[in-house]
């Protein structure tokens, strides 16, 4: 009791006067960002436009007025509440950063007209393919999300369970290793005539070469995770009358979680790969075929849409797994660091 | 002795066990040759000697996670085949399962028995005769050593083995932990009557603990000597016939280690 007492003022006098040193110290990094965009509306605005083939839309400016007034409002936010300086102060140096790229794309391919089109369209054209295309783009995105998780999906249960047949069990191994070792480092993409030939649909046939490409890294992780788990773990376990299935699925698939998802971040890699490899190849739908598509129109203002949104999704995806791992492996915090 | 022990469910006896190893070079190697050995019900004993002695392989076949090569063990006049619950084993390392919280891997015996849903109550009793109930939703890697060895010895007597095999589960912690952990495992043996077969370097943890200690010499492991401690329970650590036993058998495994 007595250490609380002694413990909480200098805890509370230790957190004021930090906050007053945020304070006082380094406010002009809060309004950072929209000095940028200042900078970058004003150029945008000030200089003659350099590529004058299309017309412009006035979305960026309108883009960045915005922008102007989201930033303003952040950094007074900031002045006036704690946690939007807590929030904020980290992150303002990147987003800074961020706007001042945007504003240097602006003035190499609108404003000075140094990179040729239509291969390189400035900002503006490529937030109008963005908002012109949101429908197409969508929907294309969506198909895209529906192949990958089929594929991953079918790709990690399989891998799942050749990995923890050939880690458990050593006639698994004999049998299963040579497969393992012959036909996992074919990139699944090499095989994109053979999966045509066998499935009538381009689906399918893209959602199975998927799951062979996430297959391979799951299979092996997890084959590899299950055959190192402690013996004394096990040891332990059936001195406390665990029968197969605990050893199996208790103590050696939790003990081999770690390296699973290693194996699943691979697969994931691989899927995305080989994703828009069938999209560019046979799918006739998704964000790989819409890139393909455009392309082949010339429209590359909607291609860089396309990428932005599939850097959106793709990061999106990769973050769900991150989460998903966080919540599995929470015992394993502060044990090892990623 | 032998006789009215071996018809009581926790006595040990062990008949002309022998281990051997194949060598990388194709050769046997004796671990344990010629051990025999009986233990009462609710007796304590320490099994000391220089490593190598055979000692963790011993205990590993009384656990039935190694088969001798030649030789019978048997608990209760049952021939051990395989591990059971009712021998509990505890290691050095604790070897907590990392992805369960403190409380799951006290009920992990039960779990794997299929029993948890009937004996749920008797996990925080377990618990509370540590002094872990608050730390029950701790993840192992969060607990100190003397922590985690408790939890271990909560975890092994979840299932009311009738043996308890200890291969020096106290040998990673320190000189204070250590000692109160000594009184906190005999508080157990003298409540629960558990027959206990502890593995130990320390010559003072086994006097202050043991019936008997069996001492054992090195490659191939035997028993050398078979020490009763009659000093009576509390024992005092620095008492005449405590420190007298300790030099007494300082000198015997000096000249064990010079005849091996």
């Amino acid at each position: 009791m007595s250490i609380q007492s002694l413990e909480s003022p200098v805890r509370l006098a230790f957190q004021s006067s930090e906050k007053v040193r945020i304070r006082s110290k380094g406010a002009w990094i809060s309004f950072l960002p929209f000095a940028a965009t200042l900078l970058a509306l004003t150029l945008h605005r000030l200089l003659p436009n350099g590529q004058t083939t299309l017309p412009m839309t006035g979305r960026y400016p309108l883009f960045l007025e915005w922008l102007l007034g989201s930033t303003f409002m952040l950094a007074i936010g900031d002045l006036l509440f704690w946690p939007v300086r807590r929030w904020l102060r980290p992150k303002a140096p990147l987003l800074t950063l961020g706007i001042v790229t945007l504003c240097v794309w602006d003035l190499v391919t609108l404003k000075l007209g140094w990179m040729p089109l239509p291969y390189f369209p400035g900002p503006d054209m490529v937030l109008r393919g963005l908002v012109d295309q949101r429908r197409s783009l969508l929907l294309n995105a969506s198909q895209s999300l529906l192949l990958l998780s089929t594929g991953y999906a079918a790709g990690t249960i399989a891998g799942l369970f050749s990995g923890m047949s050939i880690g458990w069990s050593s006639k698994a191994r004999y049998w299963g290793m040579p497969v393992l070792k012959v036909i996992g480092p074919i990139p699944a993409t090499a095989l994109i005539p053979l999966a045509m030939a066998i499935f009538s649909s381009s689906f399918f046939s893209g959602a199975a070469l998927i799951a062979l490409a996430v297959w391979f890294p799951v299979t092996m992780l997890t084959a590899s995770g299950i055959s190192n788990v402690r013996q004394s773990y096990l040891d332990v376990a059936r001195t406390l009358g665990a029968g197969r299935l605990y050893l199996i699925f208790r103590v050696a698939l939790p003990a081999a979680m770690p390296s699973i998802f290693i194996g699943l971040f691979m697969g994931l890699g691989a899927a995305f790969l080989t994703l828009i490899a069938a999209e560019t190849v046979g799918v006739s739908a998704g964000l790989g075929y819409y890139v393909r598509w455009r392309q082949a129109y010339c429209e590359y203002d909607k291609v860089y849409a396309a990428l932005i949104v599939m850097a959106v999704f793709f990061s999106a995806v990769m973050t769900l797994l991150f989460k998903v791992r966080d919540r599995i492996l929470v015992w394993q915090k502060g044990v090892i660091k990623w | 002795m032998t006789e009215p022990a071996s018809i009581d469910a926790s006595s040990l006896s062990i008949h002309n066990v022998n281990k051997w190893f194949t060598a990388p070079d194709g050769s046997l190697v004796a671990a344990v040759e010629g051990v025999s050995l009986s233990i009462a019900a609710g007796e304590m004993v320490c099994l000391v000697g220089p490593s190598g002695c055979g000692k963790s392989t011993l205990l590993r076949m009384i656990a039935g996670l190694d088969a001798p090569s030649s030789g019978e063990l048997h608990v209760g006049g049952e021939e051990i085949a395989g591990p059971s619950e009712q021998r509990g084993l505890m290691f050095q390392d604790p070897n907590l399962f990392p992805w369960l919280t403190v409380r799951r891997n006290v009920q992990a015996g039960l779990v794997a028995r299929g029993v948890l849903h009937q004996k749920r109550h008797e996990v925080e009793a377990f618990l509370r005769l540590v002094g872990l109930e608050t730390f029950a939703d701790v993840y192992p890697h969060q607990l100190s050593g003397g922590m985690a060895q408790r939890v271990a010895l909560a975890r092994a007597l979840v299932n009311h083995p009738r043996v308890l095999l200890l291969d020096e589960p106290l040998g990673a912690l320190d000189a204070f932990t250590r000692m109160r952990m000594q009184d906190e495992v005999l508080r157990l043996w003298e409540a629960r009557g558990t027959t206990m077969l502890l593995v130990t370097h320390d010559i003072d943890e086994a006097i202050y603990m043991s019936d008997r200690i069996v001492i054992m010499t090195p490659r191939p492991g035997r028993i050398e000597r078979i020490l009763d401690i009659d000093l009576p329970r509390p024992r005092e650590r620095n008492s005449p016939g405590f420190l007298a036993l300790r030099s007494q058998i300082l000198e015997m495994l000096h000249f064990a280690g010079r005849v091996a």
